[in-house]
């Protein structure tokens, strides 16, 4: 579905359909609007998109005030001003309050290429992971995006988007049946589980058609959904598997590792290597540079894998 | 109504609420209650049979420490049984110290962390002019809270967005936790800052006056394209002496058996 569109423009088509049907819907930018791909949002429906300026702080508090009248407020800016910087009117205004809001963060972690370290991203997931009830989700690709709209929207509560902005390649068919609380186990195999989320599930898929040469068999789950993870679909996996991989575009403290781990150290812990940013920041520099440098290459996913393996008794 | 004795009965009400737990915000209660029984009493279109009626007016308490004041006029009004005021943060209770929208039949918004309750009822204004329903949205924020930076990004959205549904108060009782807000971090010109945010501005000399609020708020009640900020010049503690001399030391203050039946006294 899209094939080949910036996911911007996908969700912009998308949300533009549920607010022509659902006049509870609404968007809001901060100044983002053209870079989000929202301006033909704002020229079709000038009453329910609009623009607070550089305010990201008053965009959460506003969007938490229209949910308490039964809207639904999307709300879109960058990842970082998204999450870091409103983090307590996100928990406050938004899910201490009960409210009904979406928020979108776009361009995460290493995506954020030319704005650099100020805005690349690699906490956004772990300063909203911890507070309690709210929904973290990362779309894998436009066709999976397409699906999870109406579920957004169809939940009741705070959900986080983190989104990419840019083409990001295709991983799912259209007959795909998504479910915004479970986690896709997109190839099943037996030696070891490749976990991942974002831009680092085409880099896992490739990756196990390296490690299948050399006869290593790989499940390749997308936990979509960060918090609430999908327990059940994870400890599944690595009780047959008996060892993962976990690899996201994110600190690997605060983001899917931790998630990941925490979930299985509760419940069926296994030998587990992360891919994903290790505890640095970021810094301009477009994704060919930026995803060797930050040891986050489909190779890096392949050596990960078979440091866990040799870990495993 | 007659709204002076009412403000007597809630202060009463407050007291014997506060006095039962020993402790809490009482100054900067004590100095909104006037503005709230005027809201409550003569200006909102409420059912405190359905306190989540569509179309309804609503206030945002946006100094969420204020919250026993609302509740006082809540209970009185039949949103809840007064008993209730009994179990002020108390376990379980649906009286917190801070207003929450989901413990408290009638509180509109949760409050509590300063700024957003204020940002949250420009949604709340915007959202009815976006349904088109008519309702008037009032807002209290406290002079303290004028230092939040959030205040201000609000205001200037509300301008420009022409919310003239909302009304909003500052209880300016120059007082906040830590001093008064003149030393600590002063606020003045306030009534410049608001009117070059945009906004129609109405200073009420004596906040604390049921028969200036009413004059302000019918005023406010005219006037087109813009949202009005009603700046209230408060005392805080206001109305219980012993309270009001400690200046902004009853921000959170201790009340004792023997000092509430001395207030009770006060206010008969």
């Amino acid at each position: 579905m899209y094939e080949n569109m910036e996911m911007r423009q996908a969700f912009a088509l998308e949300l533009e359909k549920h607010m022509e049907k659902d006049s509870r819907i609404c968007i809001i930018d901060a100044d983002l609007s053209g870079a989000n791909g929202h301006n033909g949002l704002h020229k079709k429906f000038p009453d329910r998109a609009f623009n607070v300026g550089v305010a990201e702080a008053n965009m959460i508090s506003i969007a938490a005030g229209m949910s308490s009248y039964g809207l639904i407020p999307f709300t879109a800016t960058f990842t970082p001003f998204a999450t870091r910087r409103v983090c307590d009117q996100i928990t406050i205004s938004c899910v201490y309050s009960k409210q009904n809001v979406k928020m979108i963060g776009s361009d995460p972690g290493l995506s954020a290429e030319f704005n650099g370290g100020t805005h690349m991203s690699v906490e956004d997931i772990g300063v909203l992971r911890s507070i309690p009830n709210i929904v973290i989700y990362e779309p894998a690709d436009n066709t999976q995006l397409v699906k999870a709209i109406p579920q957004i929207i169809d939940y009741y509560g705070t959900v986080y988007i983190r989104m990419w902005r840019k083409v990001t390649p295709d991983i799912f068919k259209d007959d795909y049946q998504f479910n915004l609380f479970k986690a896709d186990v997109i190839e099943s195999g037996s030696d070891i589980t490749l976990f991942c989320s974002g831009m680092m599930v085409d880099k896992s898929i490739k990756a196990a058609k390296t490690l299948a040469l050399e006869g290593i068999s790989c499940e390749i789950i997308n936990v979509h959904t960060i918090k609430p993870v999908d327990v059940e679909t994870l400890v599944k996996s690595v009780q047959k598997t008996g060892c993962a991989v976990v690899s996201e575009n994110h600190n690997i403290v605060g983001g899917l590792f931790s998630a990941v781990s925490e979930a299985l150290s509760l419940h069926y812990p296994v030998p587990m290597e992360a891919v994903g940013i290790k505890d640095r920041f970021g810094q301009v520099g477009k994704l060919p540079f930026l995803v060797p440098e930050y040891e986050m290459t489909e190779n890096d996913i392949v050596l990960a894998a078979k440091r866990a393996i040799s870990r495993k008794k | 109504m007659n709204l002076k004795l009412q403000t007597k009965i809630i202060r009463r009400s407050f007291i014997e609420m506060m006095g039962h737990l020993g402790i809490g915000h009482l100054g900067g209660s004590l100095s909104i209650i006037d503005v709230l029984v005027v809201l409550y009493y003569k200006h909102m279109n409420i059912d405190p049979k359905n306190p989540k009626m569509a179309g309804r007016d609503r206030l945002i308490l946006s100094k969420g420490h204020g919250g026993p004041a609302l509740y006082a006029v809540l209970a009185d009004l039949g949103y809840f049984d007064k008993s209730l005021l009994l179990t002020l943060n108390q376990s379980n209770t649906s009286l917190p110290s801070h207003c929450d929208m989901n413990l408290t039949p009638g509180v509109d918004m949760t409050a509590g962390s300063l700024g957003q309750g204020f940002s949250a009822a420009v949604g709340i204004a915007k959202a009815s002019k976006i349904v088109k329903d008519q309702a008037r949205i009032y807002a209290i924020i406290g002079d303290g809270e004028s230092q939040e930076g959030q205040i201000w990004e609000a205001a200037m959205f509300a301008a420009n967005a022409k919310l003239d549904n909302f009304i909003a108060f500052t209880d300016n009782n120059n007082a906040q936790i830590d001093g008064n807000t003149s030393n600590i971090n002063c606020i003045e010109p306030l009534d410049q800052k608001w009117r070059a945010f945009g906004w129609n501005v109405i200073v009420v000399q004596d906040g604390n006056d049921v028969e200036q609020i009413d004059k302000a708020i019918l005023d406010a009640l005219t006037v087109k394209e813009k949202p009005t900020m009603i700046i209230l010049k408060t005392v805080k503690g206001k109305g219980i002496s012993f309270i009001e001399k400690l200046g902004y030391a009853n921000h959170n203050m201790s009340i004792t058996k023997e000092q509430t039946e001395l207030a009770l006294k006060e206010l008969e």
